[in-house]
């Protein structure tokens, strides 16, 4: 087995069968996120420089910070991000979300996140590789298209 | 074809499995740093791509003047939920039943 060391760009990308408006809509409003991102409610206004902020379901703790770099609903949204949740990764610098939206002519939308400007953060890094992305995006792909959370 | 055949269809070579080896390894690579390792020409390389572009398993995007490939690791993980979760429970489930049934009678 090689081993290696989480990437600094990451790139996930994925067909939803639903409409960028209702997408943009289950990124940026937390009774959406809170269905699908790992129970975090995200709270922001959008504005750019604005906080970007997910709470915990019950909104007790901060779990992740960031501020809001573009909104232009809804097509495209960049924040930046820290995961605090963890003593290790909340001591490392930001990185950087993209989530880019793009219709398709089939009914279906084509989701891209770039998770980017990770190079001086390896832990956060590590901890949204592997299934970290992907649980989020395949269980905003099952809520959007069946109206259920994922199970578990 | 369906998206879970262009998986399948995109796995099932393994110049292809070598080549999202190769950028699991380190991501956003250029096609030239991609070919040098292979012993085939620009040409194959660059058909071996496009399948897995094709299949959503290789994402590229421009940086300035270079096209970097990115792993893109989500249709594997639905192939995953849709195809191998459901038989692999199955068989959790069916050897508890047993060992349940073995319990059972003993």
């Amino acid at each position: 087995m090689t081993t290696m060391t989480a990437q600094a760009t990451q790139v996930y990308q994925l067909f939803i069968r639903a409409t960028p408006e209702q997408i943009w809509e289950a990124i940026t409003t937390p009774e959406f996120t809170t269905q699908y991102f790992h129970g975090s409610a995200v709270e922001s206004t959008l504005e750019p420089g604005s906080p970007w902020n997910g709470y915990s379901t019950d909104r007790s703790e901060l779990w992740v910070d960031g501020e809001v770099l573009e909104a232009e609903a809804p097509r495209r949204l960049q924040h930046t991000w820290r995961a605090l949740y963890n003593p290790e990764t909340a001591a490392e610098p930001f990185s950087r979300v993209t989530w880019e939206i793009e219709p398709q002519e089939n009914g279906t939308t084509l989701v891209t996140v770039v998770h980017d400007r990770l190079e001086d953060s390896p832990k956060t890094a590590e901890s949204v590789s592997g299934t970290g992305w992907m649980h989020v995006l395949s269980g905003l792909k099952t809520l959007l298209e069946t109206g259920q959370p994922i199970a578990g | 074809m369906n998206d879970d055949d262009a998986v399948f269809k995109a796995l099932a070579d393994p110049t292809r499995r070598h080549l999202l080896d190769r950028l699991y390894e380190r991501d956003g690579r250029t096609l030239t740093e991609l070919e040098s390792e292979l012993e085939m020409t620009r040409f194959g390389v660059m058909k071996h791509l496009r399948v897995l572009e094709d299949a959503g398993l290789v994402v590229t995007r421009r940086a300035g003047r270079e096209k970097q490939h990115f792993l893109n690791p989500v249709p594997i993980r639905l192939v995953h939920d849709r195809w191998i979760d459901k038989y692999t429970e199955h068989r959790v489930a069916a050897l508890s039943d047993l060992k349940k049934r073995l319990e059972e009678s003993a």
